[in-house]
């Protein structure tokens, strides 16, 4: 119970206003496309030089917490998922916006986010010690089969043909090896040098999301000066949201859990704990053809994953000093320049900077969330912009976002040209988180496979099936590729009857 | 309370500071705008995270106002990472401009290795770029999980003798200073060990902590932070280090492997860039490097410095190219 005596250090007054600045700082640079969590994070690390060390950390506390939760506002309300964390986040929440329900949906976003956000900040509080031991059994072979798992999810990620999302997958997995082979330096499908750095994951996911949408908005602007064509949309009390969102109980749970659990894995990352959180609850739904179409479960359940991995991810890090993010990575540079050693020292020796950088990441929390709601009022604007008003200013943020990555025209092009071919793909029924789906999964797939290879020798087969956590990935692998089997066949059962009556 | 008061102010100046570089005032003589430093991987990482320190001192101003360093104008770190610093690096002898003004971070050995093993698709050697000043030497050191079996080199050594090519080694990735020691404590230790590059140190190290891969070897700072849980069973350096006392050299245990893996960070140009600028900088930037807080932050962060003036990279550049040249020569990928 250690950390209640360090909510006082919180809420000294120059620590507490950095933490509000942090918090708002954060959810505008989360809103930003291309800004992800890490990017914000290491733009922030050298104002830290002047700090202590913990205002310091309060900062880049708040502004991962904050900048996790701001990626959904550019994603419900224009298509855009500021990072790839909120992928999951905008499969339902830009439908609920199309239908007018953005206010809704965004109340539903940060309230989920409080509540995920908590759960895996109480984990990392009270379970540090066996979390920790968890984290390091997952080496190549397990990180391999997570991924694999990950991959029986994609074709269901999309909604519609599960073929269509398949045959989305596997170009996302052929994108994933397009560049240096990360293990083995090799150079794959590199026809010009633009692609010589392999296509990143940001690029790929602001130019497949936004440019079809920037060509619909631009195809609709020419036709008629109209506004954008949400439905008149209707205000949403925030006490109804509350009510509504906290009995979601089930949604809520398999979020936290699952973000949770990713968030502890070394190097799985946030960007799938969304993803397979949406997947099983759509799965365990009673009505999973509501997925997709705007269900406030499925933005519930994405968003309270993805920040309830914020939590556990720095338990290895804090522990171990092995981040479970590549957002903690960058905070693990944050903790070094301030002399604080990752280790058991820091519980102990540092317990007042360490108890009050996780006490603030609660606080942080709640922030996040009143700051959120309050933004969520406003969204009533973005909804009202003209057509090609909103057209041009996406497409400058995405380019913008792109580029900023990592200061590449290369990143743009790529994204442009991506884009434009899912604008035609996604007329006739593609879509495209399966693709970045793949992408991100290629990555994790390939990397660990090799390196397990490499490690295993002559006995590959027994490295990657030995052990309590391989065997288990294992089987739900199996489990999840039976049910979309299962479940596809009822459907084309239950077309044929309907088509028969 | 009056402190903490007084160091959020300056953080609020200095983020004002950061936000305001083109207000600098300009003067006639080099440099008059901000420098950018490419990264050639990415942020948070060891190399980013020390050139963030050694250059934070660039813009500042002493207590009269007075420029310290460089006229006042700050140094601008751009990360350009992918494929092990090869992005970065290409980009930069093809693209950067030898006014002074774009200038690069560089790792040794990593990318004179990377210039050997791939001569076709590395368009970067040491002819092509021009060395300014060293801040900082992290040392491969070899290490293994507490719980390993192997109390010494020795006990690995004998090992890896019996079981050819069992014995798996991590390191941070190909071609990089790990690999380097790795080969070279092969060939002087006459066994076949198998290298496991990993997605960078970090990961690297996770390999061994985790019990993944029996041993590895690592940046010396990285080990140094783990140590509890680890076994540091030699240092692939001439001497010691100051952070860990106790570990031997190799050559002390009679192994012949040498400083070549050592990596050194630092700072360069390109071919080409104006000699007054050059001399500026060989002048100026070492004592950047020295600067007490710079020195300070360094230490804090488990970072070995090791500031080299510009002759002295040179030297280093030359003979690491010599011995990488007949190390690697077995290993040239795209002829």
């Amino acid at each position: 119970m250690e950390f209640i005596h360090y909510f006082g250090e919180v809420f000294a007054p120059a620590n507490f206003l950095i933490l509000v600045f942090g918090t708002i700082g954060g959810l505008l640079l989360g809103a930003t496309p291309g800004l992800s969590p890490t990017m914000a994070v290491a733009l922030l690390i050298p104002f830290t030089f002047q700090m202590d060390p913990a205002a310091s950390l309060i900062m880049l506390g708040a502004v991962y917490t904050a900048t996790v939760a701001g990626g959904a506002v550019s994603g419900i309300l224009v298509n855009i998922p500021g990072a790839p964390a909120n992928i999951a986040t905008i499969l339902d929440g830009h439908p609920m916006a199309k239908k007018g329900r953005a206010t809704e949906a965004l109340h539903y976003c940060f309230i989920s986010s409080f509540i995920g956000g908590v759960i895996g900040v109480l984990l990392l509080i009270f379970f540090t010690p066996p979390l920790a031991e968890l984290a390091l059994r997952f080496g190549p072979a397990e990180l391999f089969w997570i991924a694999i798992f990950g991959v029986t999810i994609i074709a269901s990620i999309g909604g519609g043909s599960v073929v269509k999302g398949l045959i989305a997958g596997a170009v996302g997995l052929w994108l994933s090896t397009i560049g240096y082979n990360p293990v083995l330096g090799e150079e794959r499908f590199v026809f010009t040098d633009h692609l010589a750095g392999g296509i990143h994951v940001i690029a790929a996911l602001i130019g497949l999301f936004a440019i079809p949408e920037v060509l619909t908005l631009v195809g609709g602007a020419a036709t008629s000066r109209s506004k954008v064509e949400y439905a008149e949309l209707s205000t949403h009390s925030v006490w109804r949201s509350f009510a509504y969102n906290i009995s979601r109980v089930k949604a809520l749970t398999i979020g936290s859990v699952v973000g949770s659990f990713i968030g502890v894995i070394p190097g799985a990352g946030g960007q799938i704990a969304g993803l397979v959180a949406y997947d099983q609850t759509k799965k365990m739904s009673r009505d999973p053809s509501a997925f997709g179409k705007g269900e406030p479960d499925g933005v519930i359940a994405a968003e309270s994953a993805n920040n309830a991995m914020v939590g556990p991810s720095l338990v290895p890090l804090l522990t171990l000093g092995i981040p479970g993010s590549p957002t903690a990575a960058v905070l693990l540079g944050g903790l070094l320049i301030n002399g604080l050693f990752p280790g058991p020292d820091l519980f102990t020796v540092h317990a007042k900077v360490t108890w009050t950088f996780i006490d603030s990441l609660l606080v942080g929390q709640l922030l996040m969330m009143i700051f959120g709601l309050m933004i969520a009022r406003y969204s009533v604007f973005v909804t009202r912009v003209p057509k090609h008003t909103m057209a041009a200013a996406v497409i400058v943020l995405a380019v913008f976002g792109t580029y900023s990555v990592q200061n590449s025209v290369s990143d743009v092009m790529v994204m442009l040209v991506l884009g434009t071919l899912m604008y035609f793909a996604s007329r006739i029924g593609f879509s495209a988180a399966p693709l970045v789906l793949g992408l991100i999964l290629g990555q994790l797939t390939e990397t660990n496979f090799l390196q397990g290879r490499m490690i295993a020798g002559d006995d590959a087969w027994g490295y990657f099936f030995a052990g309590p956590i391989n065997k288990i990935v294992i089987v739900m692998c199996v489990l999840s590729v039976a049910y979309s089997v299962y479940s596809e066949r009822g459907q084309i059962r239950r077309r044929r009857a309907q088509e028969a009556t | 309370m009056m402190s903490k008061s007084r160091a959020l102010t300056k953080s609020l100046v200095a983020a004002v500071v950061g936000l305001s570089f083109c207000a600098g005032a300009a003067i006639a003589e080099y440099p008059d705008r901000p420098i950018t430093v490419v990264v050639s991987y990415g942020a948070g990482g060891a190399t980013d995270f020390q050139a963030r320190i050694v250059t934070m001192m660039s813009g500042m101003e002493d207590k009269d106002g007075k420029p310290v360093y460089l006229n006042g104008q700050p140094m601008v770190i751009v990360n350009r990472p992918g494929a092990g610093g090869q992005v970065g690096w290409n980009k930069y002898v093809e693209q950067a401009k030898p006014d002074g003004y774009e200038l690069a971070a560089y790792n040794v050995p990593h990318f004179i290795a990377q210039s050997i093993v791939f001569p076709k698709k590395v368009k970067y050697n040491i002819d092509n770029l021009e060395p300014i000043a060293n801040w900082g030497a992290d040392p491969a050191v070899l290490i293994v999980n507490k719980d390993s079996p192997f109390n010494s080199v020795q006990d690995l050594v004998d090992y890896a003798k019996a079981n050819p090519e069992k014995v798996t080694v991590s390191g941070a990735g190909l071609y990089v200073g790990h690999h380097i020691a790795d080969l070279q404590l092969d060939k002087a230790a006459g066994i076949k060990t198998k290298y496991v590059p990993s997605g960078g140190g970090v990961k690297a190290l996770q390999f061994v902590l985790g019990g993944q891969t029996m041993a590895g070897f690592n940046n010396l700072s990285d080990a140094y932070r783990s140590r509890d849980r680890l076994k540091i069973l030699a240092i692939a350096d001439l001497e010691r280090n100051e952070f860990l006392p106790d570990v031997p050299t190799f050559k002390e245990l009679g192994i012949d492997v040498d400083d070549s893996s050592v990596n050194f960070r630092g700072i360069m140009a390109l071919k080409g860039t104006p000699e007054p600028v050059i001399q500026v900088l060989a002048d100026k930037v070492p004592a950047m490097f020295k600067d007490k807080k710079v020195v300070a932050k360094m230490q804090e962060g488990g970072s070995p410095s090791r500031v080299m003036t510009r002759e002295q990279v040179q030297k280093m550049w030359k003979e690491r190219q010599a011995y990488l040249a007949d190390l690697l020569k077995d290993l040239r990928k795209d002829e």
